[in-house]
């Protein structure tokens, strides 16, 4: 029934714009061929770019990340084990870029974001983005990272349930942007969760609260999370909500500053405060612990009132693009 | 800078102190989780470990041709997850170093002292540095593990290290885990 009506319209639409339809008609053919071919195509420039954004990400440390690297290596004292450990850490970066090989051998949780606007097959984007990761794991950009967590097993394709970790976003742009995150696994390792008020601590249900949890992680995370690091952190929000928004806080710059002023100052505090610690780049003592803070606010429930930490490592992997209309890359985001 | 060279001798390995910075030179056997895991279980090593450099890494590894393998990225992984094992290992095994990160705890502190063993801490996330000390890969076992926590053999040739806990008792990691507490009780 409901297909007659349709078909009713259409042929009532057609009688009452005649002239108007053929001419449409003409243009739509044109868009529908063009249409096609892209369909060919995009697939495959969507493979290639992401396969480039991903061997971008594992080998080049993004600039902002690099700035600040190379401003603490003046700041160490000479000839101290800090000093030593940030001048490896250069050459490392240097040598890889020169090179397109991994920054670091752990690449980490491949963390893709995705914005894009209405309309996008997520399962076929998805399936491609999957391609491109077990062919830059064959090219050596990405170890063989994935194992199956009953069995063991390590098929070494790097795909697998939950891998690689794949969130899209629906926005307002016309273009698609793809933002990657290489986390590895020992920094991941050091993130905590506090729930407040920690009595331990005493830190309650306030700003101030938060920074000596902040603080604690960061004391608690000695050297094991390859530092000098970045934090992502989320105020709020459920366990789940707010350890995935703590890493997404991580995808700011570094310069960076949140636009709630209070959280600007805590951001820059942490990082003030952290650096007078003496746990210094790898855990050696020194005088950088942390290169930079980011944090975020989520709602919470009376009852909660979490602080999702998330610690990036000094081989800071993230780089992103936007893609145009036939997904190609267009403009490289960090 | 230190020279050290294999075989390494437990008398050179003895003297050696936190802080010293040690260029190594010879064969490192690569092994992390599984690896001990399967050791403290009580499988017998693929080789005999005695007088060996065991290296906390998960390398990224190509093979160009049919054994021919290629080490792309070779950095130490944390160390820590390994302190159930490592004392037990220095024990049954006689290794005479370990290579990795962010430092070990008391036990293995002890087994150094005891068993004539260090800890050499390499620089996380140096991959690329590190891996150009490798000349060659000898050859693999464990491969069954995966690529990342199979013991892979490797020549190197002054691969740079730091050596943060000796067989003297002393722990760079104690001490400067003792400083930052101290330092954050007065901070908040």
């Amino acid at each position: 029934m409901a297909k007659k009506k349709a078909a009713k319209k259409k042929v009532a639409k057609k009688k009452v714009a005649k002239k108007k339809v053929a001419k449409k008609k003409v243009a739509k053919k044109k868009v529908a061929k063009k249409k096609v071919a892209k369909g060919q195509d995009t697939s495959k420039n969507l493979y290639d770019a992401v396969l480039e954004l991903i061997r971008v990400t594992s080998t080049v440390i993004p600039d902002d990340v690099q700035k600040v690297v190379l401003e603490t290596l003046e700041r160490e004292e000479k000839n101290t084990t800090a000093e030593y450990a940030m001048n490896i850490i250069k050459a490392n970066i240097e040598l890889a870029k020169k090179k397109s090989q991994p920054i670091c051998q752990d690449t980490g949780t491949i963390l893709f974001y995705i914005s894009h606007p209405i309309g996008i097959d997520q399962g076929k984007f998805t399936k491609v983005i999957e391609k491109a990761v077990v062919k830059a794991t064959k090219l050596g950009y990405l170890r063989q990272n994935s194992v199956h967590s009953l069995t063991g097993k390590n098929d070494s394709l790097n795909i697998g349930l939950g891998h690689p970790s794949v969130h899209f976003h629906q926005h307002k742009k016309k273009s698609i942007e793809i933002k990657l995150m290489l986390k590895g696994g020992g920094c991941e390792n050091v993130g905590a969760q506090y729930a407040l008020p920690n009595t331990d601590l005493k830190a309650g249900r306030d700003l101030d609260g938060v920074r000596k949890v902040i603080l604690d992680a960061i004391v608690k995370a000695q050297g094991k999370g390859c530092g000098p690091g970045v934090l992502g952190v989320t105020i709020g929000g459920d366990r789940g909500s707010g350890y995935l928004a703590s890493k997404e806080e991580l995808l700011r710059t570094l310069d960076d500053k949140s636009n709630i002023p209070e959280l600007a100052e805590l951001e820059e505090e942490i990082v003030t405060t952290a650096n007078k610690l003496g746990i210094g780049p790898m855990g050696f003592g020194g005088k950088t612990t942390l290169l930079g803070c980011k944090i975020g606010h989520q709602n919470r429930l009376p009852a909660s009132f979490f602080v999702s930490v998330s610690y990036m490592c000094w081989a800071f992997r993230r780089q992103g693009v936007i893609l145009k209309e036939n997904q190609q890359i267009s403009k490289w985001l960090y | 800078m230190i020279d050290l060279k294999f075989p390494y001798s437990e008398e050179e390995i003895r003297k050696l102190k936190v802080g010293d910075m040690v260029n190594i030179t010879g064969t490192l056997l690569t092994g992390r989780d599984a690896v001990h895991k399967r050791l403290h279980e009580g499988t017998e090593p693929p080789i005999p470990l005695e007088g060996h450099i065991i290296y906390h890494c998960g390398p990224v590894v190509l093979e160009r041709a049919k054994g021919k393998y290629e080490v792309m990225a070779a950095g130490p992984t944390t160390s820590i997850r390994e302190e159930p094992y490592q004392w037990e290992v220095m024990r049954d095994h006689g290794i005479r170093g370990v290579i990795g990160k962010g430092g070990m705890g008391q036990k293995t502190l002890e087994g150094c002292q005891k068993y004539g063993c260090v800890y050499f801490h390499a620089i996380g996330g140096a991959a690329q540095v590190l891996a150009e000390k490798i000349e060659s890969v000898e050859d693999v076992y464990w491969q069954d593990l995966g690529s990342p926590e199979a013991i892979w053999k490797l020549k190197v040739i002054e691969f740079p290290v730091v050596v943060t806990m000796d067989a003297n008792g002393g722990s760079l990691h104690k001490n400067v885990q003792a400083q930052s507490e101290e330092a954050l009780k007065k901070l908040i």
